[in-house]
């Protein structure tokens, strides 16, 4: 029997392979969709051009220069954000310290991802002695309570940029090896772990191939959130007497310089804060909205 | 509403709206449920089976919306009760079972508390011994030692935790119990065993029930109605005789069959409906099947199709006249 | 559960020796000497070598931790002081008991209204119930701890001069710096507190309890809430170490004998026992406080319960 007549037989169709592409493609659409999360993301471009041409908008040595004869000035239009106790113009100090405490927190950041997610991977994935003695010691090293340790590390070691970095590393990276074996231990019991390890696939391949990129999602979330932590803690650093040595600029110690000053200077304790605050805020809704993007619910 | 039965939808649409889209998930259905009977909807994931139960219940996600049709439980229609009164129903009259077993329990209730729970809320007046009871009872009804009941979801296998959510559905002894998929989830020597299960209380309670599947196997074992469902239409419903036998049938059903592996064939692959279901959100003005189907003609493409019934086999293609018969013998091998 | 909680105690012995050994490791390499600090820098140099000799500071690494270690089972004391000569218990007990008001104090307050203000935007989501604490929060949650004092002092103290900007003397002393410590974590137990139970309510055996026909109230209040709130409490122990970071920063801006202070001050002086002191009864009580969380999450989850004791059948 022949067949009815039918139109061109539509040709079997592929179903949509979610390729990484189409996966990041979506991630960044419903990214866009979240009015917070753009809105963060506008905030924190701005800021950062602002401190990557820095020295556009006014030269370093605004930042240092001395001048007691204006000090402690509100703010004008040869000084937006007036000048501190030194005589210094408060923008140009606020505008570099920020390029200080930015860097140091992204740099921070980064390394203690790195370290934490490698300790949390090797202890999750080969579980059981090594599993056992990673975790173990870290529950010790966390009974220090991170801000003192820091402080004797930074203390120890001398305050520059490369031993702040280490400090930060060092209180950092305790989130990630928790968050990445608690992703590895959930993630390793799916099947397709077992068909991969069926199939024959080395332990190094499958971390890097299989777990990773889905663990992926959470530990990025995560490390944007902390950037704005660790831009909070570098900070608080900073104003202790732990930051930089001045007279680099750096958010939390111009902070510190504003304390004795707020009843007659109080623009000194105004630019600075609000410096921090608007960083972490654009960051941490950069953060949110990452989150929501990569695990959409409905909304109606 | 006709006597004998004990749930009658007619014409039930459903829509989800999202400020993305808007995807019609159910277009017009209707399904009658005779009383102390078995009926199966069958049809692939994203037919729509499940969005029809939730409608029964009124447990539809937020963005979900009713947006016309009745849906008639002993003469009352669901639809329009007020939500207070639909809750007195849920649980008591209608019951749901959910597809999966290893979610479906609260973690931190003992199994008897959560059973207890049901028994309470339709039953305020019941001492707490007599609900212990029913707990006990319910338990030994679905083949758990009673005394099981302190313990918690995760002290009981996966089959024991379906057993368990059977067990919450059934405590109230309601009239219409909606399984959905109640045995995917489980593995394949479980099934088997609380299918017997399902089949043996409703004969002894009496329970009408709507079961939600894509195994044909179980609808062969214990329905006595079908109806398949596709990209939100029932396009062929009858008596389960109707379905399994007899010539006429739509051409997606006859993928369904023809897609079941035999064991005794030395066929090398096995036999896949080519295509995917339509999009929801875009679904085509014709027949739903008409993309995939080969017998498709032209008045397929561009007309859909209505309901043509012979006796309670009821067809919705344009290949059967008004009396269910094949309207021309151009096709079949 | 007694084995479990035995345990965990003996495993603070342990934590306490690893925590002395880290210490004098890092001091070790920091430089400056408790004798120059005391003399001043223009002594002679022989004089600053005699005191370290004398405190017993020169000694290698091992011998000052096992002198310690003997010093504290044996003689139940925790050294003297290089900087005051003082026996250190006598410094460090004192200030860890007002750091551990104005920490009690700062617990209560983030837990109490930190985790129903979650809950209730949890709940009314999309509403002004929501919308409110929720901006709230997320600002506070992006103002550092010693931001939030200034500015707290600068309003009550300086400009509505209506609370005391030091000390401890009055009750009203103690508002400020609670509120600088228990603010930022009350910001994020809010956050918290609400995604937890956002998700608590899209579990699957949500469903079934709807499915029941029980009253929403019931399904969010006793489902919904129950399994959010374990998370939540491990959390409240987590928060310890934010929390410590907020005492010194508070203690430093509002000038209270506190031990954190302690501790800051006596790092320049490389006053060791002090310093270990200091550390070692801030970290006892981080452990205990965070055993005593793991407790009540182990009774309220029986699934961890179960872990811990017998199972019948």
């Amino acid at each position: 029997m022949s067949e009815n007549v039918t139109a061109a037989r539509p040709s079997a169709q592929e179903p949509v392979k979610f390729k990484k592409q189409n996966q990041a493609k979506e991630i960044w659409r419903r990214f866009r969709k979240n009015r917070g999360s753009m809105v963060g993301l506008f905030m924190l471009i701005l800021i950062l051009l602002a401190i990557i041409f820095a020295n556009v908008i006014v030269k370093y040595s605004a930042a240092t220069t001395q001048n007691l004869s204006i000090k402690l000035a509100g703010p004008s239009s040869e000084h937006w954000f007036g000048t501190d106790s030194y005589g210094r113009d408060l923008f140009a100090r606020v505008l570099y310290g920020g390029r200080t405490s930015i860097s140091i927190a992204v740099l921070a950041t980064i390394s203690s991802c790195i370290v934490g997610s490698t300790l949390g991977a090797i202890a999750g994935y080969f579980g059981g002695k090594v599993d056992n003695l990673i975790m173990r010691a870290l529950d010790i090293f966390m009974s220090v309570p991170d801000i003192l340790f820091t402080m004797a590390v930074v203390f120890a070691l001398g305050a520059n940029f490369v031993n702040l970095l280490i400090a930060l590393t060092l209180a950092y990276f305790t989130n990630y090896v928790r968050l990445v074996r608690s992703q590895i231990l959930s993630l390793s019991d799916l099947e397709y772990i077992e068909a991969a390890k069926a199939g024959g696939a080395s332990s190094a391949r499958i971390i890097l191939s299989h777990i990773f990129p889905n663990a992926m999602g959470v530990i990025i979330v995560n490390t944007t959130l902390n950037v704005a932590k660790i831009i909070l803690y570098e900070s608080t650093l900073s104003f202790l007497g732990l930051g930089m040595p001045p007279p680099q600029p750096e958010w939390g110690q111009i902070l510190a310089e504003a304390r004795e000053y707020m009843r007659s200077a109080p623009h000194m304790l105004l630019f600075p804060a609000l410096a921090i605050i608007l960083t972490a805020c654009a960051v941490n809704l950069i953060g949110d909205g990452m989150r929501d993007a990569m695990d959409p619910h409905l909304k109606s | 509403m006709n006597e004998n039965n004990i749930l009658e939808i007619k014409n039930l649409s459903v829509i989800y709206k999202t400020d993305l889209e808007t995807v019609n998930a159910v277009n017009g259905i209707d399904i009658s449920i005779k009383k102390k009977s078995t009926f199966g909807l069958v049809g692939e994931t994203g037919a729509g089976k499940t969005t029809t139960a939730r409608s029964i219940i009124r447990l539809l996600p937020a963005v979900g919306h009713v947006t016309g049709g009745s849906i008639e439980f002993e003469g009352q229609d669901l639809l329009t009760l007020p939500a207070e009164d639909m809750r007195e129903y849920r649980g008591d009259k209608i019951a749901m079972v959910f597809q999966d077993p290893m979610t479906s329990l609260n973690p931190v209730m003992s199994v008897g508390d959560q059973i207890a729970e049901t028994v309470k809320i339709h039953n305020p007046h019941l001492s707490k011994d007599e609900i212990d009871k029913r707990v006990e009872d319910t338990l030994s009804m679905v083949g758990i030692l009673p005394s099981r009941k302190v313990e918690y979801p995760h002290q009981f296998s996966g089959g024991m935790k379906q057993r368990v959510i059977i067990a919450i559905a059934l405590a109230c002894e309601p009239g219409l119990l909606i399984a959905d998929e109640p045995t995917t989830a489980l593995d394949v020597t479980i099934q088997a065993q609380v299918l017997m299960m399902i089949k043996d209380l409703r004969d002894r309670l009496g329970t009408s029930m709507l079961m939600i599947t894509h195994d044909l196997g179980i609808v062969a074992k214990i329905c006595d109605d079908v109806g398949v469902m596709y990209a939100g239409e029932i396009v062929e419903s009858g008596t389960v005789e109707d379905i399994f036998e007899g010539k006429n049938h739509h051409p997606y059903t006859e993928g369904l069959f023809g897609s079941i592996p035999n064991l005794k064939s030395k066929a090398k692959r096995l036999n896949a409906i080519p295509g995917l279901m339509p999009d929801p959100t875009n679904l085509p003005k014709g027949c739903v099947f008409a993309e995939r189907c080969k017998y498709a003609t032209d008045i397929c493409r561009e007309q859909h199709p209505g309901v043509v019934a012979s006796g309670t086999h009821t067809l919705r293609c344009h290949l059967f006249d008004e009396n269910g018969n094949r309207k021309e013998k151009k096709n079949e091998q | 559960m007694y084995r479990y909680i035995i345990k965990r105690i003996l495993f603070l012995i342990p934590t306490i020796l690893g925590v002395i050994f880290i210490i004098l490791l890092v001091l070790n390499f920091t430089p400056g000497n408790p004798g120059r600090s005391i003399l001043g820098v223009s002594a002679p140099q022989e004089a600053v070598d005699q005191l370290n000799q004398e405190l017993g500071y020169n000694d290698p690494l091992m011998v000052k931790y096992v002198h310690y270690l003997k010093n504290l089972v044996v003689n139940h004391s925790f050294g003297t002081s290089y900087f005051t000569r003082q026996p250190v218990a006598n410094e460090v007990l004192p200030r860890f008991w007002v750091t551990l008001k104005l920490s009690i104090i700062g617990i209560i307050i983030s837990t109490l209204v930190g985790v129903p203000l979650g809950m209730l935007t949890a709940v009314k989501q999309y509403t002004a119930w929501d919308y409110i604490p929720s901006v709230l929060a997320f600002l506070l949650a992006a103002i550092p701890a010693f931001v939030l004092g200034m500015v707290l002092l600068f309003v009550f103290s300086l400009k509505l001069n209506i609370l005391p900007s030091y000390g401890l003397n009055t009750w009203q002393c103690y508002i400020m710096p609670s509120l600088c410590m228990a603010i930022p974590i009350t910001a994020f137990n809010i956050r918290f507190t609400k995604s937890s139970m956002l998700e608590s309510i899209r579990e699957d055996y949500i469903d079934t309890a709807r499915a029941k026909g029980a009253k929403e109230s019931t399904v969010i209040w006793k489902h919904a809430l129950k399994n959010a709130l374990l998370p939540v409490i491990t959390n409240i122990g987590l928060n310890m170490g934010g929390l410590i970071m907020g005492a010194v920063v508070a203690e430093r801006l509002f000038s209270v004998a506190g031990i954190g202070a302690l501790i800051v001050d006596r790092i320049a002086y490389k006053d060791e026992p002090v310093i270990i002191a200091g550390t070692i009864v801030i970290s006892i009580t981080f452990t205990i406080i965070m055993l005593i969380v793991d407790i009540i999450y182990a009774f309220i989850d029986p699934r961890i319960r179960a872990k811990y004791t017998r199972i019948k059948g």
